[in-house]
């Protein structure tokens, strides 16, 4: 994959950039490593954050040490689709060791793992602000709430409906 | 009492844009501030006794008041919208609802603090929220309430929404800046002070969400008016978000003289315990406060009713109460295991410490691993003591307060419920089938009937 932003998401790039004093563009640096990831196939490679530093000036290194510190950054290609289903307790009280047993053997995959077909990734993640709604998991942008294994069914064969 | 200051129009129609929100009364604290001296509308929230909403409880107007004003330095208001203690989402629920309430605060609270740009820190999973307050600063901004010379005053404000990336680390005020100056985040060591030398050494306000649309109802009605609700040095209004084994989960908001039955138990409310089950025990404040027996939740060890507030949660100090804490209020009915719940919290702060300090690298690794042990049926009795002896040496011994949110619900679910420790010890045949649940607590659950 060609690592390199359009001319429209480079436009993107320089709004987030003005947010800040001169000088101070370091701070462009979260959100534009989202935005590598969104573009550049839900994944930092090397060479996507390498890009990133030159975006903004900044050593390599100061890239690296920032995306291996947020769990939000994947660091290894993953699926299409990324299943992240929380296991903070009020997730538990609520059944998501269930949930989470239930995609595995649906998936035939472990935590961690990509379905062979390349569509689904398997994450656990921590307590995502949604406790009332339990349980649930991130996928993309939103939020999969109320979760029970035929919803579950339904979501999987939405996401192979809608290649 | 269900008095609504912040929730009250959030389900209006269509409040989400400017144009409901403005004909429902909003923005009218704006106009109002703008004609009032900056350091006016600081007396007013230190009169208001509204304290931090995002967990420690710190005075507002207390806080504002320390902040330094170096000629020609600029300095910053920072909305903390990190949100990820666990059992904690109404930070979310009032951005998702009512965005411009949150704007409408942090306007008046800019120009009280002379920030001329001003950063909401959200945490990178809330992606759609982003969205939804980018929308309402756009508005906003069309209708002369942000940008160059608002409302003719002389104010210029921009407001901004930067994302975080996953990190709960980032919702401490010190790691916060360092994430949003594009940097790990790893908690500075205080003093200094963001008040004296935060955001890109500039003094800096970092305040919660909630606190800040509070701000809002405080200059509409006057911060003597918005003291006389509530109880004692609990003022205002709360914002409880209740999840667990309830029958109605959700955000609500109250003042704070309700009682923590009638919470529980009341329609109102969340409607009591789900499917019939009894209460176990509560985390009152979010994942980091201690937790409680269902009798001393609903009573002080003194025997009197425990309400909804600062004071009454904290009666007893850690011996026999607990915390208002960030208001995520987690509800454990009788057939939750107290050692599989906090297990789940040990593994949380595990792999949310930043890793500066040894003590919470360390300990909190050693306390999930302790526990799984324990919650596998291998453990042993000196097992027991060896998590309390950790958990004492970490609380204190570090740099941020994460390292004693990790010990306190260790330390507390010991504290209470030692027995039930004990009893997977003692039966590791059973522990992994079977639930403790109330056996003990039987007699002292008479109070709930
Ligand atoms: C580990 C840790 C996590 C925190 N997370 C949050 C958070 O998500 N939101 C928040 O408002 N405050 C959080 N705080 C508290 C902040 O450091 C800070 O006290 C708060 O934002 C101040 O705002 P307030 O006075 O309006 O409450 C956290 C503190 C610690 C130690
Ligand atoms: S207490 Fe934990 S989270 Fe806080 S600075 Fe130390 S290692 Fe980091
Ligand atoms: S515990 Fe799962 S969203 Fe909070």
């Amino acid at each position: 994959m060609m690592v390199k932003f359009s001319e429209h998401k480079m436009k993107e790039v320089e709004a987030i950039i003005a947010r800040y004093p001169t000088g101070k563009h370091k701070s462009a640096l979260i959100p534009i490593l989202h935005l590598a990831q969104e573009e550049f196939g839900g994944w930092l490679s090397a060479e996507s954050m390498d890009y990133v530093a030159s975006i903004l000036s900044i050593a390599s290194i100061e890239v690296y040490e920032v995306a291996t510190f947020y769990s939000m950054f994947n660091l290894n290609p993953v699926g299409k689709h990324v299943l992240e289903v929380c296991q903070t307790g009020p997730c538990m009280l609520q059944g998501s060791d269930d949930i989470i047993a239930y995609i595995k053997s649906k998936l035939g995959i472990a935590v961690g793992e990509t379905t062979a077909d390349g569509m689904f990734t398997l994450k656990t993640v921590e307590c995502l602000g949604a406790c009332g709604y339990a349980p649930m998991m991130q996928m993309g942008m939103h939020y999969k709430e109320h979760l029970t294994p035929s919803k579950v069914d339904e979501i999987i064969a939405h996401c192979y409906n809608h290649k | 009492m269900a008095r609504k200051l912040l929730l009250e129009k959030a389900h209006v129609e269509g409040i989400r844009h400017f144009d409901v929100y403005r004909r429902e009364g909003g923005y009218a604290s704006v106009e109002k501030a703008l004609k009032m001296d900056p350091a006016s509308i600081v007396e007013e929230v230190k009169k208001s006794g509204l304290r931090g909403r995002g967990g420690a409880g710190f005075a507002t107007g207390l806080k504002w008041s320390f902040l330094a004003k170096p000629e020609g330095v600029p300095r910053y208001l920072v909305c903390n919208a990190d949100e990820s203690e666990p059992g904690t989402f109404k930070d979310r629920f009032l951005m998702e609802f009512i965005p411009h309430l949150l704007i409408e605060g942090l306007i008046v609270s800019s120009f009280a603090l002379g920030s001329n740009s001003t950063y909401i820190y959200i945490r990178g999973e809330y992606a759609w929220i982003v969205g939804i307050l980018e929308q309402a600063i756009a508005e906003a901004k069309q209708n002369g309430f942000l940008g160059k010379n608002i409302l003719g005053a002389g104010f210029d404000l921009e407001i901004y929404v930067q994302r975080g990336a996953g990190a709960y680390i980032c919702g401490e005020e010190t790691a916060l800046i360092e994430s949003l100056e594009g940097k790990r985040g790893n908690p500075r060591i205080k003093p200094p002070f963001p008040a004296i030398k935060g955001l890109w050494d500039c003094p800096t306000v970092v305040n919660n969400v909630e606190t800040l649309a509070a701000v809002v109802p405080i200059i509409n009605m006057g911060g003597e008016e918005y003291a006389k609700i509530g109880v004692g040095r609990s003022t205002g209004t709360k914002l409880i978000s209740a999840c667990g084994n309830i029958n109605k989960p959700g955000v609500y908001e109250m003042d704070m003289t309700i009682s923590v039955e009638e919470f529980i138990y009341s329609d109102e409310y969340c409607g009591g315990i789900a499917n019939g089950k009894k209460l176990k025990a509560c985390i009152p404040g979010g994942s980091s406060v201690p937790i409680l027996p269902a009798n001393l939740l609903l009573k002080t060890a003194k025997g009197e009713t425990r309400y909804m507030n600062y004071e009454s949660l904290s009666d007893g100090g850690f011996a026999s109460g607990s915390m208002m804490g960030s208001g995520g209020f987690i509800v454990l009915d009788e057939d939750q295991c107290v050692v599989r719940h906090t297990l789940t919290l040990a593994r949380f702060y595990r792999h949310e410490s930043c890793g500066q300090c040894s003590p919470c690298r360390e300990g909190t690794g050693w306390m999930e691993k302790i526990l799984q042990k324990i919650e596998n049926g291998k453990g042993v009795s000196s097992d027991i003591d060896l998590l309390w002896d950790i958990q004492r040496k970490i609380e204190g011994n570090t740099i941020c307060p994460l390292g004693d949110a990790a010990a306190w619900p260790v330390a507390a679910a010991i504290r209470h419920f030692r027995d039930e420790f004990e009893w997977h010890v003692n039966n590791p045949s059973l522990c992994l089938t079977q639930n403790y649940g109330l056996a003990h607590y039987a007699d002292e659950l008479s109070v709930v009937a």
